[in-house]
């Protein structure tokens, strides 16, 4: 095998030019991510100087047979953990041959609520903590759990080492190195109060790259569980009963809020949230309310309340923030598989721009 | 097993200057590849510098046992990607020791084709997508599928990532980065709607060479499936039901195509071809008719269509090329196991020398 570890290894630069590049985008279901290679003459820096490519919808569920092309535009270049040297991976997203943005990308609908000049002003930071569930391949239980049986209760799991306790972290570091690498903001790991389930974190990233850089976190994270033979899930309550769910908390911050007087713009901006809260709600993942119970540190999915530490909340807001009268807060409503371009555009929409 | 790989990583150069040239020939069914390997003085880099060479006509199904030796021409040098260093991989062709191509030779015909002067004026073009299927040892089961079993539907794979998705990337990619380091122009890869399925595609090569660049990189997958222990197929229609077969989509041009006005020589070249449809049918791979039926993205074998953007056609014009009035365009008729020295000169014969 390590003979074939050799030509996966080889580094290409020292023979020819050419790079690879991983054209990457987010299929039919809005949450499954595709990908496919091509080469190009030489090392590219700059999305804009990658070509537009296509893909078969059909087979996506995002055309017609008959009429299948859509066309991938080059949004933002990463560094290929896996292919290294000057290889790339490329987040695409997706438009009719017309150029108009197909319903499933909501890239684009984002990007414009970034460009608008009132919120471009307000320099939106997202800090986004996904979390996700590792499941044994072929059974889909959670990786280190007896199949057919269940571990010991939540307890001694979180943030824990041992091999009682902590299963999978091989995959955990290796996607944290691998995202580095890549050039996405990762600012940390940890492990889960389920067992199983793992969380990282990207950010501080300002606008649309939030969405960028966690759904290219997402493909790498899902390349590496391949390699591991292990099995990635983003359902936000894998496991019904006494289980946690798994969630996408948002970190949010504007300028105003990160400034002298920021704690009455946080507030404000609350306010907001609060008055449309079902609208979020509706936004921030499917299944949410299987995982948003008022139990195991979630706020009740028809509830929106906040407070100051609280992890039985909607939005939380740290301590440290209000001890400095200015920061961020934290929206904890949206679910592990919530889409980051609709709910980050979403929470600077309503905060930046919307009136009640 | 590292000392077994210590040795065959050596790298000869430190001490010697002899190479090994791996000379590969096709075999008597028209699709299985024969090589064997032979010292070389020092490093060559022109086909006609390298000797003629022959073998046992009589063990492939190729001569008689009273007068077995058939004659190996070199006719493309590529670099070894398994021994490195300055050892090469020579595609030849087979000939009589009388100096007449043996039948299964299908490299001189095309070679003919491809030397007339109004071919030659025309500069062809091809884009060659060759697709296969990996099956598990000894059962002869589609990689990744449970024995005795069956996968989920067609769906989620194509160009999917996830140990429940994707089925030996390893060996697509470490044959992407072998074949580019062979000089083979391989310009994409990516999963196929079947699970188990990839595709890989080389081109735009010109002429001749697009025949010698698909062999090679068919032998090179070869090797790699070897390595990996897994078998590798070529058959249009591995399993019956709904599931994909697998093509050799062949993307064709000429010089006319691709210049301004090139659109009306595409439409009378797709004519010509919807002419002599059973001709080429008869010559795209064996097994075709249980591959092109109509469904799973084929046109049945026995209609003839042409359409924009349409993946039910027999031949499919890309939205680009439309938009632009010139390009080029996918016969998608030619099964896997097509030999694309007949298909390329087939394509180049009818469109540009054949008059109805």
């Amino acid at each position: 095998m390590s003979l074939l570890t050799d030509l996966i290894n080889l580094n290409l630069s020292e023979t020819t030019d050419k790079i690879i590049a991983e054209y990457i985008w987010i299929g039919g279901s809005g949450l499954d991510i595709r990908s496919k290679a091509r080469t190009l003459p030489g090392p590219v820096s700059d999305p804009s100087e990658l070509p537009k490519w296509n893909y078969d919808g059909s087979s996506t569920g995002q055309a017609p047979g008959e009429d299948s092309e859509v066309i991938i535009y080059p949004q933002a270049i990463f560094k290929d953990p896996f292919r290294r040297g000057n290889n790339i991976l490329v987040m695409c997203d997706c438009y009719t041959p017309a150029g108009e943005p197909i319903p499933t990308n909501k890239r684009y609908n984002a990007a414009k609520i970034f460009s608008n000049p009132a919120v471009v002003a307000e320099e939106p930071w997202y800090g986004i903590e996904q979390e996700y569930t590792l499941l044994q391949k072929d059974v889909n239980w959670p990786l280190g759990w007896p199949v057919g049986g269940f571990p010991g209760p939540q307890g001694p799991y979180y943030c824990s080492a041992g091999a009682d306790k902590a299963f999978g972290r091989d995959i955990v570091d290796a996607h944290y190195k691998a995202c580095l690498y890549a050039g996405i903001n990762i600012s940390g790991i940890n492990g889960e109060v389920m067992p199983g389930q793992w969380e990282f974190q990207v950010g501080p990233s300002v606008g649309i790259s939030a969405g960028d850089q966690i759904w290219i976190a997402r493909y790498i994270l899902e390349r590496i569980t391949e390699i591991a033979g292990v099995v990635l899930s983003f359902d936000p309550k894998p496991i019904q009963g006494d289980w946690n769910g798994a969630g996408a908390h948002t970190n949010y911050s504007t300028k105003s809020m990160r400034d002298d007087g920021g704690y009455k713009v946080i507030k404000s901006a609350i306010e907001k949230l609060g008055k449309r809260h079902k609208e979020h709600i509706a936004a921030y993942g499917e299944g949410n309310e299987r995982r948003l119970t008022g139990r195991h540190e979630t706020a009740d999915i028809n509830t929106f309340l906040w407070g100051v530490a609280n992890r039985g909340a909607s939005i939380r807001v740290g301590r440290e923030t209000e001890q400095n009268g200015k920061g961020y807060f934290e929206d904890r409503r949206p679910a592990s598989n919530m889409d980051p371009y609709v709910v980050t555009s979403m929470i600077a929409e309503t905060t930046i721009l919307w009136k009640p």
